[in-house]
């Protein structure tokens, strides 16, 4: 029977079938598990997987602590390197990162899980509130940090720490950035990136001023003039178009909307769910809501890709992640088209890819048809939008993000900038939480001479 | 398939591996169970004189763990049996006869007067069993009361009840020894003088498990005062080995049979004390912390390793390493060995590098060209072995003797004919070659 009618609705699974699909992706190890995984590091001199961390923790060491039962010191030798190592512990992808560079893959192909010991040292700090830094002696300069993500809030305590006082302006009603509001939720569960900023913030000299938005409440010359120093961790604000007709359909939305959204609900149940979704990307954007929507009751999830497995954002545990959860992907095809009946129902005309001789991406005349109740466009972010605007003029960009030195220093005196609103931003918490502490650590030397 | 069967002292077994005395052997439903299970033969739990000794109501046990619980070192305040005498020599005498296959040797354990021994020895031996194993080794508890390893720490008084035992005993006498000595060669003669058939170790290491963290106490504790223990476990077998070793090399004690005991947990250990000149094992903590079963690998792994090397029974093995043991003053100074790490099998971890660097002799490279890559300096290696002892990877690093040539630390040529120490000519001490 033809379909006449789009089919989004609340309630498609129980409470009981949410509270199961949105439990943890990977589940905490227990004592006696970390134990016996932490006797699996091999303590390698000058070690792979600390090269391989954006954040150059110190994996050896802090596995030795667990392993002698000093979890507070490992919990120490992880966040003084990254205050936000419990949330990477649950999304980095650790398989391409510290895991990959383990030494344990060259002879059993089975690395040790650095990542579920990371949570495992991290874990207890938490649930304590145990404050592990204290703050060196006021310096008496006062930072402005636009942004709460993880490159903001880390270069907020990395300044409190050195001393400075610090005002962390946000643009939304929670901090966090997308640890809050852009992070699947089976994978930080109980509420954690709120505990985790208020840790971050335990160590004082932060303020946070939420709701609060660059280019509309204050603007860059004013925090110029008021603070000491400015760090920019703004992200990226809006989204890539897919660039065919009909674009502003009613079903067709933004998976970061959603992914917020969802974030936020108290009752996901009451969540509106299409019955067959169609996710246009092939980033872990696209991953996290096309399998969110399978867990939220949809009965049929296609993600569209234009190019093929190896060139997806997504690293493989998150290709296979969305496979063994019921989702089709579809590689080398880009949408064409999009039409709606009258009841609401899209139809997705995929134009399918491949490369010319010079490896560029051409799309066929050859296509195929998808319905859906929702398109979900999944294809990248970016910084340039109306209201940002005037305030990006005196930034020097490349391809639309804001370029940085080594320092994370950007083309304007005394104006800092990290995390995906740069050039090398890439998307990762890890990778933003560094810069934020680099730019923290450039700021405390420009600010003490 | 090589014949297992073994006879020390006469005494047949269906295989060389016993239980040792402890207590897997303080009753007959244990020693049945073993029996079953398969053990060649048990030696029974230390019997006293009456009435018996009476043990603590609280932990008798701790361990040495791995992060994974595996038991690496044992640690126990037991004493002697705590049963009636006549209850122990009750079920010896039906153990054995309902076992008549199996070696069944008591373990006795009494003051130092010759009546005593004269009154005990001939009840114990009424039972039928096959052999007596006198327990100069227990280092807690009865040492304090002037028995066990207060007898073994003394080889005069080694020697005097071993005499007081052998005048009134017909059947074998074994010495069991203490390994809380110096030097293990003077008890094992004074068995020998004294008459022993063979000589049994080694017994526990006195030994203090850890503090309590919480309590900042010694632990365990009863009642919150601790003792010193017996050690035992895979960690002190390499204290075991050295001991055999030492009686099996030394002219005056090497013709007593040994039994060895000391952390055998699998057929290999067993295969390392036959090898220094044991005649067959003693097995308890193995057997503690895993229960009887472990007999099956241990008879099957030693049955296959003789098949292996072409012998056809243990007979063939015993002793075959002693020649092997000397003194380090006749270790050969021309011998000359290099570190050779395998391209193919090396995962990079750089274990072997750093504690090179660290602590040896900065003789392992961490890179060529900017590459990590980990080699060794010929230049710089001693041949320690210390690389090879920590690399994680099996046979990745080996040993290889450098035959001919120079070598490339000292410049000097490899010479092939031998010279020790007692030659050389930085020892004052050295003879004119």
């Amino acid at each position: 029977m033809a379909k006449t009618s789009s089919d989004i609705r609340c309630n498609r699974l129980n409470k009981a079938e949410i509270d199961r699909n949105f439990g943890d992706l990977h589940p905490p190890l227990a004592r006696s598990e970390a134990l016996i995984e932490a006797d699996r590091c091999y303590f390698c001199y000058d070690a792979p997987c600390t090269t391989a961390c954006p954040t150059g923790i110190d994996i050896p060491g802090f596995i030795q602590k667990i392993r002698s039962n000093n979890t507070h010191g490992s919990a120490h030798t992880i966040l003084r390197e990254n205050i936000m190592g419990g949330m990477c512990a649950r999304v980095c992808p650790t398989e391409v990162l510290c895991e990959e560079a383990c030494v344990r893959n060259s002879h059993e192909d089975k690395p040790v899980e650095i990542g579920l010991l990371q949570r495992y040292a991290t874990d207890r700090i938490f649930e304590h509130g145990k404050q592990l830094f204290a703050r060196a002696a006021d310096s008496g300069k006062k930072v402005a940090v636009v942004g709460s993500g993880p490159a903001g809030l880390s270069c907020a305590h990395r300044l409190a720490m050195l001393g400075h006082d610090v005002i962390v302006l946000n643009r939304d009603r929670k901090p966090g950035g997308l640890n809050e509001y852009g992070i699947a939720a089976y994978k930080t569960v109980d509420d954690f990136a709120q505990r985790e900023v208020d840790y971050i913030l335990s160590i004082g000299g932060i303020d946070v001023v939420n709701d609060v938005e660059l280019g509309v409440n204050f603007t860059l010359a004013e925090l110029r003039e008021k603070y000491d120093a400015v760090f920019l961790g703004i992200g990226l604000g809006s989204v890539n178009e897919l660039g065919v007709d009909n674009e502003d359909l009613p079903g067709v939305k933004n998976a970061i909307d959603y992914i917020a959204d969802l974030r936020q609900a108290d009752d996901m149940s009451a969540l509106p769910v299409g019955r067959n979704i169609v996710v246009v990307g092939g980033g872990m954007t696209a991953i996290d809501i096309a399998v969110q929507s399978k867990r939220l009751g949809a009965e049929r999830v296609d993600i569209v890709y234009r190019r093929g497995p190896e060139q997806m954002g997504a690293s493989d545990f998150e290709q296979n992640l969305a496979q063994t959860n019921g989702v089709t992907i579809h590689h080398w095809a880009v949408p064409v088209g999009l039409m709606a009946d009258a009841g609401g129902t899209i139809t997705i005309e995929l134009g399918k890819t491949g490369l010319d001789t010079d490896g560029k991406l051409n799309v066929s005349s050859d296509t195929f048809f998808l319905e859906a109740d929702i398109v979900f466009k999944a294809i990248g972010q970016k910084l340039a939008d109306e209201k940002l605007g005037s305030e990006l003029k005196g930034l020097q960009l490349e391809h639309g993000k804001i370029v940085v030195d080594e320092s994370q220093a950007t083309s304007i005196a005394g104006v800092w900038a990290g995390g995906d609103c740069v050039v090398g931003g890439d998307d990762l918490t890890v990778s933003a939480v560094q810069h934020g502490k680099i730019a923290a650590i450039a700021m405390d030397r420009r600010l003490r001479t | 398939m090589a014949d297992l069967t073994s006879e020390f002292l006469g005494i047949r077994s269906p295989n060389p591996f016993w239980l040792a005395s402890a207590p897997p052997t303080d009753k007959a439903y244990n020693v049945n169970r073993a029996f079953e299970a398969g053990w060649g033969g048990a030696v029974w739990k230390t019997l006293g004189e009456d009435p018996p000794i009476v043990n603590v109501n609280g932990p008798r046990y701790s361990a040495l763990h791995s992060n994974d619980r595996r038991v690496i070192g044992f640690n126990n305040i037991e004493l002697i049996t705590d049963r009636p005498l006549q209850t122990n020599l009750d079920e010896i005498r039906q153990v054995k006869r309902d076992w008549p296959d199996r070696a069944l040797v008591v373990s006795v354990m009494l003051p130092m007067n010759e009546e005593t021994w004269a009154k005990y020895v001939p009840m114990i031996e009424d039972t039928g069993a096959d052999a007596f194993e006198l327990n100069f080794g227990c280092p807690h508890g009865m040492s304090e009361r002037g028995m066990g390893a207060a007898v073994g720490q003394v080889p005069e008084y080694i020697q005097m009840a071993t005499e007081w035992c052998k005048k009134v005993a017909t059947i074998p006498v074994i010495v069991k020894l203490t390994p809380n000595v110096t030097n293990i060669v003077p008890p094992a003669k004074a068995a020998k003088d004294g008459g022993a058939d063979a000589v049994s170790l080694i017994n526990t290491v006195n030994s203090i498990m850890r503090v309590n963290y919480d309590t900042l106490t010694m632990y365990p504790t009863t009642d919150g005062m601790g003792t010193h223990g017996g050690y035992c476990g895979e960690a002190v077998k390499p204290i075991a080995l050295n001991m055999v070793a030492e009686i099996s090399r030394t002219a005056e004690t090497s013709d007593i049979p040994i039994s060895g005991i000391g952390g055998i947990s699998d057929w290999r250990d067993a295969v390392d004390f036959l090898a220094l000149g044991a005649s067959n094992v003693q097995i308890c903590t193995a057997a503690m912390v895993y229960g009887f079963k472990i007999i099956d690998d241990l008879t099957d792994g030693l049955s296959s390793f003789l098949d292996d090397k072409g012998m056809q029974s243990v007979y063939e093995l015993v002793g075959k390493a002693v020649p092997s043991v000397t003194d380090w003053q006749y270790l050969n100074l021309n011998h000359v060995e290099k570190a050779h790490i395998d391209q193919d099998l090396c995962i990079e971890c750089g274990r072997c590098h750093i504690v090179c660097e660290d602590t040896s002799h900065q003789a392992i490279m961490n890179s060529r060209n900017g590459e990590r890559h980990f080699e060794v300096i010929d230049d710089e290696c001693v041949g320690c072995n210390l690389c090879a002892s920590v690399c994680p990877v099996d046979s990745c690093i080996t040993m290889r003797p450098v035959t001919d040539g120079i070598d490339a630390r000292t410049g000097k040529p490899i010479v092939t004919e031998k010279a020790n120490w007692t030659t050389h000519p930085n020892n004052p001490m050295r003879k004119d070659g």
